[in-house]
């Protein structure tokens, strides 16, 4: 028995590092309990809880215009599709839709923070493989597009900008001029990205074949986004269950090939350039019209279950909402992405090294306050 | 300017030398009080040496990460290291309870200490040097293998795990990689026939090494590049304190001056590296020269020794500067193959080209 507890070595030999919950690799308060012998992992433990704000139960006693706001606490890179999820779920049990103007918008701001999460990602990703420079160029171009949540909704990073019905407030008269002249920035910057990280010999070695997720594991851990996407498992919810007019939008989905840790970069890096031709398909055809529709002061939603699944920035969101026919839910339950990801770590894991632990957690992207929510 | 060039070094220290010799009785007081001035002017050195170095690492990075880097404290921020080394010697210095407090003490010392012992045979300048012995490379080399034990030290004694782990690699690595380094050193010492700095030096008066020594040289310079790097524990190469995976290291446990030993320690090993790089292949203080072109080789003696030595050694700082603002890290597994599989049979083979080359009189 010593200062670090017990298991400082176990009798098989294998020395215990408790990697978090503050260490600047796990992106939030992650605690991995991880077994070592020598540099090689033999098991990974995740210790969860350290960020719950029991956001389900609290939702419980919030009426169904507000609890859509503590969602933007959740995974807060996706902070606006989150928030859409809930709205769009509320929509459902009330049986409207929104109006087409404020769809549009809808999903010119989930891609917008698509774009910017996937960007902070990019940085974080070199950050993690020791590059420290990747981060600074990534964040030029995500305040850019920071700047113009900012000045359609006051908010930069938690916009709650969805209401049921639509979206809270018409966008700025400036945004689509803005919104033209960030693209053409972040396009002209696309190539930089490749040049700086995704080219590199050491970012290569580093990635390639490391972390393998063979499509079936991606599938039964439940693994949504870019990270079953990186297997080759076809999982996009925008392709699969259109929600807000994405089915009127063209749009590859990307599939990368290898499930290691290079391909799910690779889907990332290629997503961006998707959701800035999304981006630009809409960007001149926002239809006229109100840009929210007429509900109720009070919303109320009929006795029943509804459920309704987005495709955040980082794969599948859920939620599902039970329902008495009170002005407030019964029960609310999300089906949050980085869950499900974080449960096949250990999979990944085994068998490599403590510098790919870190490569691998990078690229899965994992938001902490969304795993424990 | 004329007594700028007219004064020697080497007359100042002999007129010391002399001046003690006569003044005080006892010959081994008049050594010590010689060496312990030479000491005290080498730390006078060092520390504003580190000072620059310190801001140079934060301008440079800015510079490469397009922001600005410190701006506020002096002017252009140039005072914003001595805030900051202000504050280390302020801060407490923490002991973990279960150290081992001896050696927890003793490794940054040991560090610091190995590297100013390294810093002797260097030519600084024409006849400025503090020791020109006769195996001025051996002796480089060795002492700052000593290094390692100093990491090894910090790493067992700190009785944290990830100072374990991270002084393990930094064992690993830079026992590997001294011998590339070693080798690449070795083949100008085959080209010079001589171990001793001056002799290095004189030996490149009509040209630098890096100019004369075809394909070979340039190798084994950037071999020693690539090899060093990982020496001083520097980025690409920096897995004794990877950051994002083991959080700072072999170091991770000290606070304060401490700490501010371990800062120390890394920046001179940054400018012994690239001091020794400079003055093996770059010919040191030696001016550019151009065979047997007099009045051009003139007019190059014109800029003072201590200039070129420095402009030099700085050009070489900056690449290796570059270098961690550029690459990702390597894991320790990759860093081991790349010596091993990579640098270690290529600098072999050239060393035995640059014999070759040594014996047929196949340089300029």
């Amino acid at each position: 028995m010593s200062l670090l507890g017990e298991d400082i070595v176990t009798e098989e030999g294998e020395f215990v590092v408790n990697i978090g919950p503050q260490h600047p690799s796990t992106h939030g308060v992650l605690h991995l309990k991880v077994w070592l012998d020598g540099e090689t992992i033999k098991k990974i433990q995740p210790h969860l809880g350290y960020i719950h704000r029991s956001i389900e139960k609290m939702s419980e006693s919030l009426s169904y215009r507000n609890f859509i706001y503590a969602t933007s606490r959740m995974d807060y890179l996706s902070a606006h599709i989150n928030n859409q999820a809930c709205a769009l779920c509320v929509e459902k049990g009330l049986q409207i839709e929104a109006t087409p103007r404020a769809q549009v918008i809808r999903i010119l701001f989930g891609e917008l923070t698509r774009l910017q999460s996937h960007l902070l990602w990019w940085g974080c990703t070199g950050l993690d493989l020791g590059a420290v420079t990747p981060f600074f160029y990534a964040f030029r171009e995500r305040e850019a597009i920071m700047d113009i949540f900012e000045e359609t909704c006051g908010a930069r990073l938690t916009q709650n900008y969805c209401v049921p019905g639509g979206v809270m407030a018409d966008i700025h008269p400036n945004f689509q001029n803005r919104v033209k002249s960030t693209l053409k920035q972040i396009k002209s910057k696309f190539d930089e990205y490749d040049e700086l990280l995704s080219g590199n010999v050491i970012f290569e070695m580093r990635t390639k074949g490391v972390g393998y997720l063979s499509p079936e594991d991606a599938i039964s851990f439940g693994c949504t986004g870019a990270t079953a996407r990186g297997s080759g498992v076809s999982c996009d919810i925008r392709k699969w269950f259109p929600y807000d007019g994405y089915e009127k939008v063209a749009f590859k989905e990307i599939l990368g090939q290898g499930g290691d840790c290079y391909a799910r970069y690779m889907v990332r890096m290629a997503e961006m350039k998707e959701s800035v031709y999304i981006i630009e398909q809409l960007i001149d055809n926002i239809p006229e019209g109100d840009f929210q529709a007429k509900t109720k002061m009070v919303l109320k939603l009929p006795k029943g279950e509804f459920y309704q699944r987005v495709e955040t920035a980082r794969g599948e969101l859920g939620v599902y909402i039970v329902s008495d026919g009170a002005a407030s839910p019964y029960r609310i339950k999300y089906r949050s992405p980085n869950f499900s990801n974080l449960s096949a770590l250990e999979t990944m894991a085994k068998g490599s090294k403590i510098g790919d632990l870190v490569a691998i957690m990078s690229t899965i992207d994992l938001v902490i306050p969304d795993v424990d929510r | 300017m004329n007594l700028f060039l007219t004064i020697s070094f080497s007359s100042i220290a002999s007129g010391l030398h002399n001046w003690l010799g006569t003044t005080i009785q006892s010959h081994m007081l008049a050594m010590v009080t010689e060496m312990v001035i030479a000491g005290l002017c080498l730390l006078v050195f060092l520390v504003p040496l580190c000072f620059v170095l310190g801001y140079m690492e934060r301008k440079v990075a800015a510079f490469m990460q397009i922001r600005l880097g410190p701006n506020r404290v002096g002017p252009k921020g140039t005072l914003q290291i001595v805030a900051d080394t202000v504050k280390l010697l302020f801060k407490e210095g923490l002991t973990p309870n279960a150290s081992d407090k001896f050696l927890f003490n003793l490794a940054p010392v040991i560090l610091v200490v190995t590297c100013m012992l390294a810093i002797a045979p260097i030519a600084f300048a024409r006849d400025f040097q503090i020791w020109d012995l006769s195996i001025g490379v051996l002796y480089v080399s060795s002492i700052s293998s000593i290094a390692v034990i100093g990491i090894l030290m910090a790493g067992w004694s700190s009785y944290n795990k990830y100072s374990l782990l991270g002084a393990m690699r930094s064992g690993a690595q830079i026992v590997s990689y001294e011998l590339s380094v070693g080798l690449s050193l070795i083949s100008i010492v085959i080209l010079t026939g001589s171990l001793r700095m001056s002799d290095i030096v004189m030996s490149q008066e009509t040209g630098w090494w890096i100019f004369r020594g075809h394909i070979p040289i340039i190798i084994s310079f950037v071999i020693f590049l690539i090899a060093s790097t990982a020496e001083i524990n520097r980025a690409p190469f920096d897995l004794a304190e990877a950051e994002q995976e083991l959080t700072a290291g072999f170091h991770t446990e000290y606070s304060g001056m401490k700490f501010a030993m371990f800062l120390l320690a890394e920046y001179i090993n940054l400018f012994i590296v690239s001091a020794i790089a400079a003055t093996l292949f770059l010919g040191g203080w030696m001016p550019f020269h151009i065979g047997h072109w007099e009045a051009f080789n003139h007019i190059m003696d014109f800029i003072p020794s201590s200039l070129w030595f420095l402009g030099k050694t700085f050009a070489i700082i900056f690449i290796i500067m570059q270098f961690r603002w550029t690459f990702p890290r390597m894991r320790v597994d990759q860093l081991l193959t790349l010596e091993w599989k990579y640098l270690l049979p290529i600098s072999m083979v050239n060393t035995i080209l640059v014999t070759v080359m040594a014996i047929m009189g196949w340089h300029f």
